[in-house]
This record gives C-alpha cells, sequence and structure tokens, in this order.
C-alpha cells in the first residue's frame, strides 16, 4: 500500500478551505498549520500565469526527517505515511531542520506536529483526509498508488504531474496536476 | 519575474518566515564539544607516546576543563530540547542514521571517560588527595592498570566527537550550507585547534607551549585550506549551494564571517604564532584566545547562516 496525494493547480482557487479543515480535524494549536497555500505569479503584466497550490508535508519515501531522527518518534507508517509518536519525541528539531518543505512545526506542547495524511482519524475508517473531503472545487485526490483503481492513481495516469524539489533526493508523495 | 507567496498565511513560530528551530544552545555546544574533544584528543595521544613528562598541561591539566565542558554543552543541549521529559528516549534506541543519535552515545562514552581520566590525575592538583572509601581506591587502581586503554578510548571516541559535531550539521541535505562533508573534517580541526590553544593558555612550561602553537599553526593552516574547499565546492554546484557560498560572499554573513572568523579568528593567530615561533616575543596568550573566540563564533555562523539557506522552488 502507498498511500499519495494528487492537487490539481488548475481547479485550485486558493481558497483555504483545506487549511481550516485541517487545523478543526487535527485540533491544529491556534496559530500554526499542518498546510497552507502556495500562489506563484509568473511572467510580466498583462502575461501573467498563476499557480495556486495547497501543500502539506510530502510523506516522502526517502524521508530525511525519518532518517534524521535521534529516538524513531518520526517513523512510516501505514501506506508509507510519514508519522510522530509524540511521547517519544525529545523535540530536538532535527526533522524540522532537515525537511526542504519546511512541513514540520513544534508544538507548543514541545513535540514536532505535522500532517499525517489524516491517517487514524478519517483514512483508516474509509473516509478521505479532512483538506481533500472539504474542498469546494474537488481539486484534491487521495488514495493508495499501488490500486489501478483508486482515485489517484486515475488522475496520475491520464494528468501531466510534477513534484516539489525532487532534485532533493526525497521521492515525495504529493503530486501537482498541471 | 517570478513571485512565490504563502496566501493562507503560514507563519508557524520557529519556521516562518525563515527557519530559527534552534538558536545559541547548538552551536554553543558544538564549540565546547569539539574543545574538549581537542584537549581529551592531546591528552590521550601523548600518554600513548608516552610523553607524559614532555606536555604536563596536555596530559594531566588541561582535562580537568573537559568534564565541565561537556557537561555545559550538554545542559545547552538539553536546554534546547522542546520536550524535555522525554530526553531519555535518546538512550532507548541506537539509530546509525542519525547522526544526533549515535553523537548522544559517543557523548555517553566520552564524559565517563573523561572524569576517570581527572580521577586518576587528581593528585596533580591536590597532592594530598584521598578517596575516603575503599571501594573508590579499588576504581583508581583498576584504571591506572588499564591507562594506556583508557587513553585509547579517549583517542577515538574524541576524534568521533570533533566529526560529529560537524556531522550533525552536513547530514541535513535540507539546508545547503550544511550539506558538505567538509563541515566534519573542518569542526573537528577548528575543535582540535581550539584544544591546543586551551593548552597553550594553562602551560607553564615554554617548551609545551611552543609544541602547541606549532601544532596549533598546522591546524589553522588545514582549517584555512578546508574553507576555501568548501567554497569551491559550493560555487561548483548547483544553484541553491551557489547561493548558500553567497550568503558568505557578499551576502549578510560576508563581514562577520571575514572577519572575526578568517582574520582574527585564523589569520591574526597564525601570524602571531609563526612571529613566536621565530623568537619574537608578545604576550603569549593573544593568539590562542583568539582562536578559541574564533572557534565560538565559527559555530554561530555556521548554526545561523545553515537555518537562512534552503532549497527554493
Amino acid at each position: 500500500m502507498r498511500y499519495a496525494m494528487a492537487v490539481d493547480t488548475l481547479k485550485c482557487v486558493g481558497c483555504s478551505d483545506c487549511v481550516v479543515a485541517c487545523q478543526t480535524e487535527n485540533n491544529v494549536p491556534i496559530g500554526f498549520c499542518r498546510d497552507w497555500v502556495v500562489e506563484v505569479t509568473d511572467g510580466t503584466y498583462p502575461r501573467l500565469e498563476i499557480e495556486i497550490r495547497s501543500e502539506r508535508c510530502n510523506h516522502c519515501e526517502n524521508s530525511p526527517c525519518v532518517r534524521c531522527c535521534p529516538t524513531g518518534a518520526s517513523h512510516y507508517a501505514e501506506g508509507g505515511v510519514v508519522l510522530v509518536t509524540p511521547h517519544k519525541c525529545i523535540g530536538c528539531g532535527a526533522c524540522i531542520a532537515s525537511c526542504p518543505y519546511d512541513a514540520r512545526y513544534p508544538h507548543p506542547d514541545g513535540y514536532v506536529d505535522k500532517c499525517t495524511f489524516c491517517l487514524h482519524n478519517r483514512v483508516e475508517k474509509g473516509l478521505d483526509p479532512a483538506c481533500v473531503s472539504v474542498c469546494p472545487t474537488k481539486c484534491m485526490y487521495f488514495g493508495d498508488l499501488d490500486d489501478p483503481n483508486s482515485p489517484v492513481s486515475k488522475v496520475l495516469k491520464n494528468r501531466k504531474y510534477k513534484t516539489l524539489i525532487p532534485e532533493a533526493g526525497t521521492n515525495p508523495q504529493l503530486y501537482f496536476l498541471l | 519575474m517570478k513571485e512565490e507567496i504563502i496566501v493562507s498565511g503560514r507563519l508557524n513560530h520557529l519556521i516562518d518566515p525563515q527557519l530559527h528551530i534552534w538558536h545559541w544552545h547548538i552551536p554553543l555546544y558544538l564549540f565546547l564539544g569539539g574543545l574538549a574533544a581537542g584537549i581529551l584528543f592531546f591528552a590521550a595521544l601523548y600518554t600513548i607516546l608516552g610523553k607524559e613528562k614532555e606536555y604536563p598541561t596536555a596530559v594531566k591539566l588541561a582535562p580537568f576543563l573537559t568534564p565541565a565542558l561537556l557537561s555545559i554543552g550538554l545542559l545547552a543541549l538539553f536546554l534546547d530540547l522542546n520536550h524535555k521529559l522525554y530526553f531519555w528516549q535518546l538512550y532507548t534506541t541506537l539509530r546509525l542514521e542519525s547522526p544526533m543519535s549515535w553523537g548522544a552515545w559517543t557523548l555517553m562514552v566520552v564524559t565517563p571517560a573523561s572524569i576517570v581520566w581527572c580521577a586518576l590525575h587528581i593528585r596533580e592538583l591536590f597532592p594530598n588527595w584521598d578517596w575516603k572509601f575503599n571501594w573508590l581506591k579499588a576504581v583508581e587502581t583498576f584504571f591506572n592498570q588499564y591507562k594506556q586503554h583508557l587513553a585509547w578510548v579517549l583517542l577515538i571516541s574524541s576524534l568521533i566527537l570533533g566529526v560529529y559535531t560537524g556531522i550533525l550539521f552536513s547530514a541535513f541535505n535540507a539546508r545547503p550550507l550544511w550539506n558538505t562533508s567538509i563541515l566534519g573534517p573542518l569542526f573537528l580541526t577548528s575543535g582540535l585547534s581550539t584544544g591546543a590553544a586551551a593548552i597553550v593558555l594553562m602551560s607553564k612550561k615554554a617548551s609545551e607551549r611552543h609544541n602547541f602553537a606549532r601544532i596549533d599553526l598546522m591546524l589553522i593552516g588545514i582549517e584555512l585550506f578546508l574553507i576555501v574547499h568548501m567554497f569551491m565546492g559550493f560555487l561548483a554546484s548547483t544553484q541553491v549551494h551557489i547561493e548558500a557560498a553567497h550568503l558568505f560572499l557578499g551576502g549578510p554573513y560576508t563581514v562577520p564571517f571575514w572577519l572575526f572568523v578568517v582574520m582574527l579568528g585564523l589569520v591574526i593567530p597564525a601570524l602571531l604564532e609563526f612571529l613566536e615561533l621565530r623568537g619574537f616575543h608578545m604576550p603569549y596568550f593573544i593568539a590562542p584566545v583568539l582562536v578559541i573566540l574564533g572557534g565560538l563564533i565559527f559555530r554561530f555562523i555556521i548554526a545561523y547562516a545553515g537555518q537562512a539557506s534552503r532549497w527554493l522552488y
């Protein structure tokens, strides 16, 4: 099993509903967020191009954060989802420094926190992650890459896509449809 | 023109707008660890070579600093943790992939070994020292028998400690400035250099001071070579590495680095030591003090500048 997510940059309008849904679903402490929206403007007026991306942890297959964690708190869970076990985390910050996407943050309670793909609270119950299910333009696809009929497999088969900083060698599992 | 902004207002504390997860604790610890590693390395080396009599400060006196240096360093590391009460989780596992893990275990070897080393030489400081308890005397006798073995343990573990202070940074490919394998040898050399400088400062014997000034001069030469090498590597690498090098070549860290680390911390003390060895007499403490301060500032600059360097996408 290999969980992955695809975000359609052509459908995303940057409304930030995914951010609010995540904060509500996962009790993200006030002032923090596990996902965010990036807007890239390219060109010179009037020839402008815009790309909007809803970003979060890339759940990399070769995660620098899992590699550098001294206690094993950062680990690969079911389907390759990268998770942090709070009671094993010492809050040393190594994983935060190691993430090229700056996807992690220190939770006010001390441990390091990040996107979980809603693995335990939703995905294991057969639901989509909160950000995916709430998206008003339905621009996000989630599922198992090993299953050819999952929404994410289907959309990646038919569309052009990219990942973020593939040259960092992390093999990210968050895909952006172009 | 390409402009990239986070429109959902992400402002995660210590991450945005620029990563600042590590403050003064980590560079201070890396400096103290390197200094302790340097002192212990020379103590072990001259014990193994059988030169305790020629270099009494290096073998018997300077190591008394190391338990304190390591303890302060460990305290700084502890203060840096955000989930402090779980620090013991470090010692429930050994993960060779994680420099922080095997570094923590190295400290668990070096720190007790340095304390034992001091205990074996306590009579250098207090000639009438009495251990009071018989079992402590037995422990002392035991380690005295195996002093050469202990020296070997210290020699190897101090080298690992010294090189680890650099590898800790170089293992992070997310921060291009840190992501160079030169950083391990560079921090090791710098640690040995500050260790030699500390011995020069403490020694009352002219021949010993001269020997360590000569060693320090050689180490400074290697350090300068490694620094030039590091920048050559960056400038011949990818865009993010070139940008990382430019933090020091015209960017915000240019003046602190070239003035305080390279000039005041390496070039000027090297000149002073060279003149001293050539027979020009000057206050001998200036060069080692500059070397030690330079080593401290070097750690701070690398720690802070590294967090300012990043991949762009």
